[in-house]
């Protein structure tokens, strides 16, 4: 029937190719599988038709339950077939159908059956897929002929029986384990590939008794294992043995280093790239020990085979980032895979080279990459733009040519993140050579001229603003800037009035004729354009809007202090009146929600009793809700609000947590209390706080609950004084005392009669880590050499064992409740020692900046050398004691 | 922790990227759909390479992909970014050479699909559960092409109706060119 059509087709498109499965369908296919229940079967037809099924299945077609069902069982009926062809098509289908445990059993005593056949292929094969849809059950009832397939004459049967041994592993471990007598005779096999089963599932049996494995690797790491697969495994397991080694404590001759260099004269190239890899990645490799290995790679790199100057290309990229000079070897080999046809190679090559490459090479080295550049992908460009800026980093001589090159390919083609990339590469190289900064400046005035990216254009001009004044000649880029308004999309052309203002302000000489410019602006479509200006119309003509120099330089440059979306919610929460909106009243905290809370919040509709809604967390949140409260009113600007703190364990009948609040000379103790329990109501809810571990405080006032039904938190105050300005720290001991009444769950309502009752709650420090706010800044070295260096404390510390550096480092930021800055709070694996920087605002407004150098020895014993600076020499020693006390 | 290498999964597409047989051995690709996405990067980043003469290689999301063309024929193999390439690079060969063995030479699309069942046998003996089962093509051969039913075998050992059975089809397919 179909056929004309096709024919049809055939007609107007010769192209159209012939396929067995043109307008295969999987409801006719279904109907084709009914042969597998005729009483004959005819194993052509019914190969055919599970051919047809798995092509189904491998286009993505997804049968139901119900056919699935179907299927399975008339395919079963094909194992009274005696063709071996048939035979072996319905072990594909029935893996791949992947049947449930139930209808497993229809097939097991065939599969059986199969497992004891005279005919090898039937033993494989029938093992596989019992293995592969058995549960543990009937795993134990065949346990014995596996044991039994594993040592069989035949390897197909033994490999089959030992992969299947490592798949049922991971469900059945137990009994895996008992046959670890029949793997250790597969791993003396004479077939290579039963000798590299037997060793994979063998050492996953033993994987967790380091011993074992250590005496494994010992004995066939002196040569008995014959397949290349199975050599690259001992590989593998002998470099794992060589990190536990060294992990606990053990020093002096690294142990298997002989086997591993003699694995890189093997024959086969697998092996080699597994040892040569296996030794560049030992922890802590000498340049003697790296030797060996980088030259058989280097040998890997002039090879016909594309795969194996991949491998060699991409271990010695590798071998780049820590020890560079041992690769400086390979470096002819690899300029001239610069020109590899296959791109992965050459980017590679090309990442390396810019990694090991010394100040001479530099010039020859761009030349070649210009060549490359133009026909690879965008991703592999920014790899080799992010290359060129370390390197220009590295030697700041270079920076003519690097510029250039850099400057080159700005004006080709590329999208964003590309070009994002070069922007980036010339803002970093400006800002660290400073004999690069004028042409630098040009190339990125340039680009504007023709840039289709809002982005960068804006990020462009902002970095004009700053730069551009300070150099010799300003008046030059003037022009670019002035195109901008004329030619760009609003967002640009106010950012380019704002550089403009900035040149204005900052050179005398051209602040007549920015003038000029801007009063033109004033004219333009849009309103931000517009307004922006007006006022930098007002700021230059210094009309008394704005008083003194110093304010609108500030203005201008100076950084803003507060997060942008604590200054976006204050300003949302300003309500347009007499008042002007105060910048010194938007909160500094870098807010961080807790995840609790956040969960608490959004849980029930208050009960209609309970006091509107409060907003308990967020800094936002919480002044609004203390400045609420008649007798906290008083106790001016808060400074800080600790995260919640729990006072009780999880699941208890009463869940408490307190946030601290602290205040120039009180504490606020705010407990937020949830009722658990549904059959009670808890009134005149109230905390009882024993200060008399924490002397400098003393009770001032205290706010009870009224009500607290079930599962609507509740928050009671507690309020200390303490000397002003002081970061007192105690320890406080809590009670919660309440009025319990039985609640009639089916009516919600509460009995008239309560009983008084307490509640033990943990004890609560105030610690010196409360009284410092995490503000971050942007430039740590700037603002590091601000300080004065006389005020510098430093003390050394140790710290004792700790697991990792990054564990040691999380604990003193932990302790000082500072922001860490830059990154610098990660530690890379395995480093010895690190640098982190943490900033912040100590009681009385006073930044404090700490650099903490970490370093590790060979007994994970850690030290510290902690060095202060803050505006105020006394807030630096009371760093150095919360330190000293922690 | 699990050391033995893996193979992710193994295509054989066509020369326009679609699927003649695959199969993936890990769950880096959950669903069909992500599958074939993960097939057209595969095929459109290669695509322009020239992968007859030798296996090449790329890198790909975490991945190196090793690939052979021949004729519209598109092999790949994929192991995660710490595998050997070169064990990838063997395994595919073996699937290369096996393929090549049990098509007789002619390796195509076309003579692929009309054996598909020897490709589906082929690949489920080189590699079980992402674990190389084997890579010695003869041996894959013998295991897989066992006792296939052999269309060009003499008529005088198939039954009456089997014969009947070929030629009929056989006249059917070449009206069907």
């Amino acid at each position: 029937m179909a056929q004309p059509l096709v024919k049809k087709d055939d007609d107007h498109d010769d192209e159209l190719e012939y396929s067995p499965f043109m307008g295969i369908e999987k409801g006719a296919v279904l109907q084709e599988a009914r042969v597998f229940n005729d009483p004959q079967v005819d194993p052509r037809r019914c190969s055919q038709v599970i051919t047809k099924l798995l092509y189904l299945l491998n286009q993505g077609e997804s049968f139901t339950k119900v056919e699935a069902t179907e299927v399975f069982f008339s395919v079963t009926k094909l194992f009274q077939s005696k063709d071996t062809g048939l035979r072996r098509m319905v072990y594909l289908i029935i893996k791949e159908l992947s049947p449930s445990s139930d209808e497993v059993i229809i097939v097991t005593s065939s599969l059986m059956k199969d497992m004891n056949s005279k005919i090898d292929m039937y033993r494989a094969n029938a093992i596989r897929v019992l293995c592969r849809i058995i549960d543990g059950t009937l795993l134990t009832q065949i346990e014995r002929y596996l044991k039994q397939a594993i040592v069989d004459k035949n390897p197909v049967v033994s490999s089959a029986a030992l992969v299947s041994g490592l798949h049922l592993l991971k469900t059945n471990p137990e009994i895996v384990k008992r046959w670890s007598n029949e793997v250790q005779e597969g791993i003396q096999s004479r077939s290579a590939l039963v000798q590299f089963h037997a060793l994979a599932l063998l050492h996953q049996i033993r994987q967790n008794d380091r011993l074992a494995v250590s005496k494994l690797v010992g004995s066939l790491t002196r040569g008995s294992v014959r397949s290349p697969l199975a050599q690259c495994l001992l590989i593998r397991y002998t470099s794992q043995v060589i990190r536990d080694m060294s992990n606990h404590g053990q020093s002096g001759e690294r142990p298997f280093y002989e086997f591993l260099e003699s694995c890189l004269r093997h024959k086969a190239e697998m092996v080699i790239l597994e040892a040569a890899r296996a030794i560049t990645e030992l922890d802590g490799v000498t340049s003697r020990e790296l030797t060996p290995a980088i030259t058989v790679l280097q040998l890997f790199l002039s090879s016909p085979r594309p795969v194996l100057r991949f491998a060699a290309v991409r271990t010695l990229n590798k071998v780049a980032m820590t020890h560079p000079m041992a690769v400086t070897n390979c470096n002819i080999d690899m300029e001239s895979l610069i020109s590899d046809q296959n791109r992965s190679i050459a980017t590679l090559a090309i990442t390396t080279l810019l990694k090991t490459g010394n100040e001479s090479s530099v010039e020859r080295l761009m030349k070649q990459i210009t060549n490359f550049m133009s026909d690879i992908a965008d991703e592999f460009k920014i790899v080799v733009v992010e290359a060129i800026r370390s390197l220009c980093v590295k030697f700041p001589l270079k920076y003519r040519s690097l510029m250039t090159f850099l400057s080159n390919i700005l004006r080709e083609e590329g999208g964003f993140e590309y070009k994002r990339a070069i922007v980036d590469s010339i803002v970093t190289i400006i800002r660290d050579i400073p004999d690069a900064k004028e042409s630098g400046l040009l190339h990125l005035c340039e680009f504007i001229e023709d840039c289709e990216f809002t982005y960068l254009s804006t990020q462009i001009l902002h970095f004009l603003g700053i730069e551009g004044p300070i150099t010799s000649d300003p008046s030059k880029y003037i022009r670019y800037i002035y195109n901008r308004v004329h030619l760009e999309n609003a967002t640009v052309r106010a950012a380019a009035v704002s550089t403009l203002a900035k040149f204005g302000f900052m050179v005398e000489s051209l602040k007549p004729r920015i003038t000029v410019l801007l009063k033109r602006c004033i004219y333009d479509s849009d309103d931000e354009v517009r307004d922006r200006a007006t006022l930098y119309l007002s700021v230059l003509g210094g009309d008394g809007t704005v008083d003194t120099e110093k304010d609108s330089k500030e203005f201008l440059f100076g950084p803003l202090e507060v997060p942008l979306v604590n200054m976006e919610t204050s300003l949302k929460n300003y309500d347009p009146s007499e008042e002007a909106f105060d910048i010194n009243s938007v909160p500094k905290e870098v807010k961080s929600l807790p995840l609790a809370e956040k969960k608490a919040q959004g849980k029930k509709p208050t009960g209609l009793g309970a006091p509107p809604a409060a907003p308990t967390s967020g800094f936002d949140g919480y002044e609004k809700l203390l400045s609420s409260i008649p007798e906290f009113a008083a106790f001016g600007k808060l400074f800080k609000s600790s995260p919640p703190v729990e006072l009780t364990e999880a699941e208890t009948e009463y869940a408490v947590n307190v946030v601290k609040h602290i205040f120039d000379g009180h504490v606020v103790f705010q407990y937020n209390c949830t009722n658990t329990i549904p059959e009670q109501l808890l009134e005149r809810v109230n905390v009882i706080v024993d200060a008399s571990e924490a002397e400098e405080f003393s009770e001032a006032a205290s706010k009870a609950l009224n009500s607290l039904p079930y599962d609507s938190p509740g928050q009671a105050f507690v309020a200390f004084e303490k000397p002003a300005g002081v970061p007192a720290v105690g320890k406080f001991s809590n009670t919660l005392t309440f009025v319990v009444k039985e609640v009639d769950t089916s009516t919600g309502e509460a009995e008239d009669d309560g009983v008084e009752d307490e509640y033990q709650l943990e004890d609560l420090e105030v610690v010196a880590a409360d009284y410092i706010v995490k503000v971050g800044v942007s430039n740590f070295r700037n603002a590091w050499e601000n300080m004065d260096e006389e005020d510098e404390h430093v003390d050394e510390y140790g710290l004792g064992q700790r697991e990792s550096l990054g564990e040691a480092i999380k604990a003193v930021i932990d302790l000082l409740g500072m922001q860490s800055c830059e990154g610098t709070e990660t530690v890379p694996s395995n480093a010895r020692s690190h640098t982190c920087l943490l900033s912040g605002v100590y009681i009385g407004n006073v930044k404090v900046l700490v650099r903490a150098q970490f370093g590790m020895d060979s007994t994970k014993e850690i030290a510290m050398k902690l060095a202060v600076r803050a505006e105020d020499v006394s807030v630096a020693e009371a760093i150095h004691e919360i330190v000293a006390n922690g | 922790m699990e050391l033995p290498p893996k193979v992710k999964n193994i295509l054989l597409l066509d020369s326009e990227g679609k699927r003649i047989a695959v199969k993936y051995y890990t769950d880096d690709w959950p669903t069909n759909a992500a599958k074939e996405a993960f097939e057209k990067t595969v095929f459109t980043k290669t695509q322009k390479t020239n992968a007859r003469a030798e296996v090449e290689v790329t890198a790909l999301e975490n991945n190196i992909i090793v690939y052979k063309f021949v004729e519209d024929l598109h092999f790949f193999v994929t192991g995660g970014e710490e595998e050997n390439e070169l064990i990838l690079a063997c395994v595919l060969q073996g699937l290369f050479d096996a393929v090549n063995l049990l098509l007789r030479g002619n390796v195509d699309k076309r003579e692929a699909l009309d054996n598909l069942d020897l490709i589906f046998l082929c690949i489920d003996e080189i590699i079980d559960g992402g674990i190389v089962l084997e890579t010695d093509a003869n041996v894959i051969v013998g295991k897989a092409g066992i006792n296939s039913v052999d269309p060009n075998a003499p008529l005088s050992e198939q039954t009456i109706s089997q014969a009947f059975a070929t030629a009929r089809e056989h006249f059917t397919r070449s009206l069907m060119k």
